[in-house]
């Protein structure tokens, strides 16, 4: 075979075109591979909201309820405990909750709820995702919280993460709002419904 | 001509079959000074077809959805005839590897294996490695007991690092909120069908590149300097009958050792499988103390030692990425410990005691003490590595000989 008249701009033009074409083909299949990985309708349907009736709540008492699979924890906070967060005596790594992304705006940003003695929380360490336990003021000398078994991270009763542990975020508030005056619904903004 | 001989005349005009023979076996010529250390690779390979063989076996009957996967591995144990065998020469099997892989991996470091003109097999062993950990943490995910759920959680966990899309990248991971069912499914089909496919690839690239450049020896010479008229190196013999006899000898006392762990020890007192790991998957429901097993907690132990989770994360991926530069890092004038100057030995002692401490902090449960056993550790393992080239000039070495000695 000669090679004698080929014009190799346009054989290089040529082989390029087609090279552009394939690839945006390529990224063009490869969005079903990739988008099948995202949670299905039956998983997104599991994750509707939850109501929870807290009247029978008592203070220092604290339920423990399942929404989209994640456990969440409902501590009620006495007086004290809430006088005691806002003036915290535990250095905090987020006191303001500044981060947004760690609750929704219409909590408290101190305390960290809508109504100072409920605190609603995704019981998820921000570390690594163990389940915290729950550990009251009396127990422990660290001014009580949720303390994180895999890695020893530790929070104080408003979810917010102490300095020196493994876990950088406050612990996740989940959207949530009052139906009635007793009775909230997790995964339903405050003001929506 | 025998009739043999001509059907092996008629393949070999179709098909290179002698030719491939000769080439990687009959005339491949390997060192002949090759140690105990120059087992590891062919019993690498052995593992893998006793994975490869015993995962067919199992998924035969194993279930990969979230209601019924736990169940069906106990199942495979007490119903299925010879099921707890072919189990327990899988989960065995696993450790097996990571044992022997590490050995593999300790022998390249103490010969220089990977030095200059061997790169390529190197890096096609590295990317073995992480392969091999993303093999092993899918396929502890499987039997769906709670510590394959909350170690699968803290593993996936990790992605949340990741900034931005973190949090997004984490649920696509899952494909639900928390790992459920999808999780299982899709990790069951990376862990028997994508991921071994990779792998048969690389370990077959690792051969190829390998058979290309010829084996080191624990002397860190080139056998191909000298060679007769034929031009076979003066100091190789043919890998088969000398090399594969020898590694048979590997074999068997490798297989004793697997024996007495598959029939006396399988759950080899929690190391190899861990207790939570014999209740069923409860996402509302932490173990005490979350371990992973032992052939992740060296890295595991590098994550906790640092007190900021994306730097943790940062400073695990770096401490597995490091291992890739090797080649380029190590900058003496000569690849065997038996040359190199004393400090080397210093060095890699410091090394191994330190990676063997990090293991045992990563099943540990942290307290302050520990923390910064892992935090001295941890320096000293990035010191290794990132101060290599200087450290590794440093000091005399002794005269390399010409042939190899043994």
């Amino acid at each position: 075979m000669s090679n004698e008249g080929v014009d190799n701009g346009k054989r290089r033009f040529l082989t390029l075109a087609t090279t552009a074409v394939g690839a945006v083909g390529a990224g063009f299949v490869a969005v079903p591979f990739l988008g099948s990985w995202k949670p299905s309708a039956k998983a997104q349907a599991a994750g509707a909201p939850v109501e929870v009736d807290l009247s029978k709540l008592e203070v220092g008492q604290m339920v423990k309820v399942e929404y989209r699979g994640k456990p969440v924890f409902i501590v009620k906070r006495s007086d004290s405990i809430i006088e005691a967060l806002k003036d915290s005596k535990q250095a905090l790594k987020d006191p303001e909750s500044a981060n947004p992304e760690q609750q929704p705006e219409y909590v408290d940003k101190a305390v960290r709820s809508i109504r100072p003695d409920v605190m609603v929380l995704v019981a998820i360490c921000t570390h690594l995702g163990c389940v915290p336990q729950h550990k009251k003021e009396t127990e422990v000398d660290w001014g009580g919280g949720f303390f994180c078994p895999c890695h020893g991270s530790r929070f104080d009763l408003a979810g917010r993460v102490h300095e020196g542990v493994p876990a950088s975020k406050n612990l996740e508030v989940p959207p949530y709002s009052y139906i009635t005056d007793d009775k909230i619904i997790i995964g339903v903004d405050q003001g929506v419904a | 001509m025998t009739k043999m001989a001509q059907l092996m005349q008629w393949i070999d005009d179709r098909f290179p079959a002698t030719k491939v023979w000769n080439e990687h076996l009959a005339e491949y010529y390997a060192p002949k000074n090759f140690n105990f250390w120059y087992f590891f690779g062919s019993l690498a390979l052995l593992v893998l077809v006793n994975q490869i063989l015993t995962g067919i076996w199992l998924t035969m009957n194993y279930n990969p959805s979230g209601e019924q996967a736990y169940a069906s591995v106990e199942f495979i144990m007490r119903d299925v005839d010879w099921g707890w065998l072919l189990r327990y020469m899988h989960s065995t099997g696993a450790s097996a590897f990571f044992v022997v892989v590490y050995l593999h991996m300790f022998r390249g470091l103490i010969y220089g294996s990977f030095r200059k003109p061997r790169e390529l097999v190197w890096l096609f062993g590295m990317i073995i490695f992480v392969l091999l950990m993303a093999e092993a943490f899918m396929g502890y995910l499987l039997p769906w007991g709670n510590m394959s759920y909350w170690g699968a959680q803290v593993i996936i966990n990790l992605f949340s690092a990741v900034p931005y899309v973190g949090a997004e990248l984490t649920e696509w991971i899952r494909g639900d909120y928390i790992i459920s069912g999808a999780t299982l499914n899709r990790f069951f089909a990376l862990h028997v069908v994508a991921l071994p496919m990779a792998l048969l690839l690389m370990v077959f690239l690792h051969i190829v590149a390998l058979h290309k450049v010829g084996s080191n020896n624990p002397d860190g010479i080139e056998i191909k300097k000298y060679k007769d008229e034929n031009g076979i190196p003066l100091d190789g013999i043919p890998f088969h009958p000398y090399y594969t006899v020898k590694d048979i000898v590997g074999v068997a006392g490798f297989l004793f050792f697997f024996c007495l762990i598959i029939f006396f020890a399988p759950d080899m007192n929690g190391f190899f499988l861990e207790p939570p790991n014999f209740t069923p998957a409860d996402p509302l429901k932490t173990p005490a103390h979350i371990a992973p097993v032992w052939y992740f907690t060296p890295f595991y132990s590098i994550l906790r030692a640092v007190p900021d989770q994306q730097l943790g994360v940062v400073a695990m991926a770096v401490s597995l990425i490091i291992l890739f530069f090797l080649p380029w890092l190590d900058r003496s004038k000569v690849k065997s410990i038996r040359y190199k100057h004393w400090s080397f030995r210093v060095w890699l002692a410091l090394f191994v005691v330190c990676f063997v401490i990090l293991g045992y902090l990563g099943m540990k449960g942290p307290t302050p003490m520990r923390t910064l056993a892992a935090q001295i550790c941890t320096v000293y393992y990035f010191a290794f590595f990132f101060l290599m080239p200087w450290w590794s000039r440093w000091g005399a070495t002794k005269p390399v000989p010409e042939r190899v000695t043994h």
